[in-house]
């Protein structure tokens, strides 16, 4: 069978520190390898061993926009995981369970939240049943959901080899084996197993050589015990191109590698600091012309040094970036402002996660939305510009520094942490599509040795050519103070009025030179009645959403904002004109993006549909709620909930 | 073509305090640049926020005024991304030690080749007069109500443990010293931290330029006894190099210590500590990136024809899936 378009959702969870991300690397990967598109949502705590983390994965022969609510295969080797995901499971569905923890009572479970244990204990009471991981089991079984248990233990002690080993070693393959088992319910072609888990452990050929026979005895087990199958049994597809899975932090580094990115400054905070590490590791690149490719990835002592080191270093010419999450960019504050009054292009990456304070570190919001439009004290020109999915990631990150060069100001590109930890396949990326652009940067030879040069020169459009430092006939000087044209410090109301003047005018140049297709987009039938506004990670989920409700008869459009700094006011009030219910769609508590639009274009939403819990709004979430929202019976405000 | 010392001033009004010792730190920067002949064009001077931040726009070089307490993590981004250009910071004791103590400390770790200049009067000057981290428990300056019952910061020990491979202290009246201090310090291949005494003549009324000079303490000949004095190179030798033994290291630290702690009727100037044995940030860079020197980051062509030079394709082909 294949999908036709359908999609399979796959689910691995287990404690942190027990190889979840490596199950769901390994049924990616050999997912991917047999030709199927893969989108992946990884959700964690803020912690390094024992907590409930798990894995999303979801297939399809075309290409997946996000995640769904369900999934269809649940599969596991803890005894929490059951205990949290079994309202998850789809109609029809399966779960995988080890079988050996049957008996493991939930009040014997440490890392399951309070309110979660409560609600648990309070649901087998009223079903009279145990409390527990068997409670799951009936209860799973009474939704007619398929159970595959597999005693991963029993498994691998049956083993003549293996069985020699001790369990503290046999336990590390157990995740290895889930992936297996899953493999074995799906009919799915083994060899790519394999080929995934080469390509995963390439250089330790004994965990290669291990993994794969403890994989072999579950895959064999479960084929041998599952019966006739229940699932979707998936074979491989066609590829004819190459594809690369990755996830969020990784298209941005590779952009950032690709736009000429040569210095990238980070303190460590999730979900920014995967990506300094990608760039570390890629520090020196092939190049198609000239020296080797190189990038000096800076670790400092504070966000105040990251943003600080990273001006100093736009200030020579070089590219230069810092990638951050929420509180490191509460931090960048002072900064951003510097790099303003003195018309700096400097990147800073922004992922952000659930706030105010230390927040939700490990999960994704779009609570920073303001902060980024309105960051610093006074009032100074940036670009703000905001990714909805992996592959605009790749591509903003390039564009973003054309924007700083040009318009001379910092630059905002603006994530989340849903973006960093999303997993897609992706066919390669075409840097034909992009140019590097440069503005108003002056080449030595533009310049005369010894001479002065006014950097803060006052030219119509706002934009002064710019020299760098130690550049011969660039001389001049930066001040955080109000300047000259020669970047002396001065308090003449005169000047400060046409310093004022000049750096805003480089915002409504930008607006007038940036591509329409980087300031927004319109998704589906621009006349439907019914209009969702948004910007970033829930493009995928609102995508595939109005796909749905249109196939059934609705009228829905997406309008998705890209460039919200300078924002695009007048085609936005153009564009909700035309829309007789507009639905403002976004994470955070306030539907701050919402009051963006409002602000811009005096158009009100009618309806917010927010999140704030942490986790991504699916694609089941958006539809329900616009569904409810159409009924003519939901709230002004209607908050999404799902999530573990 | 050679420099004099006009090529090291901008005509821009400076206004500083009348007798501010910043005007000998000033001199004393523009001289060493000319001394050494140094272009400029190929000089960054770098600054925090405070009276003495306002340095570089005195300075025809390049001059980069920063943020309160900021002007090493800009120094720093500057000078890696651009390493043939000279780059010197400066900046206040409250700019340096106070808000800025963090970076201080962070910085000292690199060892990149920095020359900091700290002007030390014992105040936040440009605030007017509260207490600054140098300044002593227990004393009350002009413009503090109460006597400061927060302890002082040694700025030089604190450079040591940071990781300073150049420790120094000069005195704003002495611009000769000075001047030869900073000409060091520029020439140090690693991080430098020139601590200069500088009498506030507007806020600091207990650390004055007569104080410093001992105007109070007249010998049995009638003359100012100075508190200030030179360190003997015959009996301080400052420098850690190869050949330094570990004993001998030992004993240097120690005589550091004594000298970096003596205060009141006594204060040690001159270069208290040269440690060539610690590698600098640039060679530590080298290691991993061996082209850096010939192709830093300011330098590094990234496009051709305005298409970007990366070959995607080789990182694409190791995340390759299908
Ligand atoms: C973030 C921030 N906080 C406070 C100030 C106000 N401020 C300006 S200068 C200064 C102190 C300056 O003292 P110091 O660094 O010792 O320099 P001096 O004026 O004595 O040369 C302060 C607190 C500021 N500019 N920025
Ligand atoms: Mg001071």
């Amino acid at each position: 069978m294949d999908l036709k378009g359908q999609s399979f959702s796959w689910c691995v969870g287990g404690a942190q520190g027990s190889g979840v991300d490596s199950a769901a690397n390994l049924f990616a990967r050999a997912c991917a390898f047999g030709g199927f598109h893969v989108f992946g949502n990884r959700e964690y705590y803020s912690n390094i061993i024992g907590e409930h983390s798990y894995f999303e994965v979801r297939i399809s022969d075309e290409p997946v926009l996000g995640h769904t609510s369900s999934v269809d295969l649940l599969t596991t080797f803890d005894a929490e995981t059951p205990f949290l995901h079994l309202d998850q499971i789809s109609e029809g569905g399966a779960l995988l369970y080890d079988a050996s923890l049957v008996d493991v009572p939930l009040e014997k479970l440490p890392t399951i939240e309070p309110r979660a244990k409560q609600d648990l204990a309070k649901m087998f009471d009223e079903h009279g049943l145990p409390h527990t991981l068997d409670a799951i089991i009936q209860l799973a079984r009474q939704r007619n959901i398929s159970l595959h248990a597999i005693p991963y233990e029993d498994v691998l002690k049956a083993d003549d080899a293996l069985g020699q080993l001790p369990f503290s070693t046999l336990k590390r393959m157990v995740n290895t084996m889930s992936v297996a088992a899953s493999f074995a319910l799906i009919g799915y072609d083994f060899s790519y197993f394999h080929k995934a888990l080469e390509a995963i452990f390439q250089s330790k050929p004994k965990v290669v050589e291990m993994n794969a026979k403890a994989a072999q005895l579950a895959f064999d087990y479960t084929k041998k015990e599952m019966g006739e199958p229940t699932l979707p049994q998936l074979k491989p597809l066609e590829v004819n191109e190459p594809r690369v899975y990755i996830n969020g932090n990784q298209a941005v580094g590779l952009g950032k590698l690709a736009g000429g990115c040569s210095v990238q400054t980070y303190y460590p905070i999730s979900p920014a600091t995967d990506e300094s590490t990608f760039l570390e590791q890629h520090q020196s690149f092939d190049v198609e012309q000239g020296d080797d490719g190189s990038i000096l990835v800076l670790q400092t002592g504070d966000e105040i040094a990251a943003i600080c080191s990273a001006i100093g270093a736009a200030l020579t010419g070089a590219r230069a970036a810092t990638s951050t999450s929420s509180p490191g960019f509460s931090l960048m504050a002072e900064g951003l402002g510097w790099a303003g009054i003195n018309e700096t292009p400097v990147v800073v990456t922004l992922y952000q996660r659930g706030g105010p304070s230390t927040g939700l570190p490990t999960r994704s919001e779009q609570a920073d939305t303001q902060f980024a439009l309105n960051i610093g004290h006074g009032e100074f020109p940036r670009i703000v510009l905001a990714s909805g999915d992996l592959e605009e990631a790749f591509y903003d990150a390039i564009r973003i520094f054309n924007y700083a060069e040009k318009y001379q100001t910092p630059a905002i590109h603006l994530l989340d942490k849903a973006l960093a930890n999303f997993g897609k396949t992706f066919s390669y990326f075409d840097l034909s599509k992009v140019e590097i652009e440069r503005g108003a940067l002056l080449k030595d030879s533009q310049l005369t040795a010894g001479a002065d040069f006014n950097r803060f020169s006052f030219q119509e459009n706002g934009i002064s050519p710019r020299s760098v430092l130690g550049q011969p006939g660039g001389r001049t000087w930066y001040s955080g103070d109000e300047h000259l044209e020669d970047g002396h410090m001065s308090e003449d109301p005169i000047n400060r009025d046409r310093m004022m003047e000049k750096r805003a005018q480089k915002l409504v140049v930008a607006l007038e030179e940036i591509p329409t297709e980087d300031q927004y987009t319109l998704h589906g039938p621009s006349d439907a009645e019914t209009t969702l506004v948004s910007y970033g990670s829930p493009k995928g989920a609102l995508l595939e959403a109005i796909q749905r409700l249109n196939s059934s008869g609705h009228a829905v459009n997406y309008l998705q904002a890209r460039l919200l700094s300078p924002f695009p006011a007048q085609a936005f009030t153009e564009i909700l004109s035309k829309s007789k219910l507009k639905i403002g769609i976004e994470a955070n508590f306030s539907g701050q993006f919402s009051q963006w639009v409002q602000q811009h274009t005096c158009v009100k939403m009618e309806h917010l549909v927010v999140k704030y819990n942490g986790r991504p709004i699916t694609v089941d979430e958006v539809e329900a709620a616009v569904l409810n929202i159409l009924s003519g019976n939901a709230p002004q405000k209607v908050v999404l909930r799902h999530g573990i | 073509m050679a420099f004099n010392v006009a090529d090291y001033k901008t005509s821009v009004h400076n206004n500083w305090c009348p007798g501010c010792g910043d005007f000998g730190i000033l001199n004393a920067i523009q001289m060493s640049l000319m001394d050494m002949q140094l272009d400029p064009e190929r000089v960054t001077v770098f600054s925090g926020v405070g009276c003495s931040s306002k340095t570089p726009h005195y300075i025809n070089t390049y001059g980069v005024h920063t943020l309160h307490g900021r002007v090493l993590p800009f120094a720093t981004g500057g000078k890696l991304a651009n390493p043939e250009m000279t780059v010197l910071a400066v900046g206040g004791d409250g700019d340096g030690l106070g808000i800025g103590a963090g970076h201080f400390v962070a910085t000292g770790r690199l060892n990149l080749d920095i020359t900091y200049i700290m002007f030390n009067n014992g105040v936040y000057g440009l605030t007017k007069g509260q207490a600054s981290p140098t300044l002593h428990l227990g004393q009350q300056t002009k413009s503090l109500p109460n006597p400061n019952i927060i302890h002082e910061i040694n700025p030089l020990i604190l450079a040591l443990s940071s990781g300073y491979t150049f420790i120094a202290r000069g005195y704003a009246y002495d611009v000769a010293q000075l001047k030869a201090l900073i000409r060091q310090g520029i020439e140090h291949p690693g991080l430098s931290f020139i601590d200069i005494l500088q009498p506030c003549p507007t806020y600091n009324n207990i650390n004055t330029r007569d104080w410093f000079g001992g105007a109070d303490r007249k010998g049995e000949d009638g003359k100012a006894m100075p508190r200030v004095y030179k360190l003997d190179p015959n009996l301080y030798d400052p420098l850690i190099s190869a050949e330094t033994t570990d004993e001998e290291i030992h004993q240097k630290i120690a005589a550091f210590f004594a000298k970096a702690t003596e205060w009141g009727d006594q204060i040690p100037s001159g270069v208290l500590l040269q440690n060539l044995t610690q590698s600098t940030y640039e060679e530590r860079v080298i290691e991993s990136l061996p082209k850096y020197k010939k192709n830093p980051p300011a330098k590094r062509q990234i496009e051709s024809d305005n298409k970007p030079v990366l070959k995607i394709n080789t990182i694409l082909d190791e995340l390759r899936v299908a």
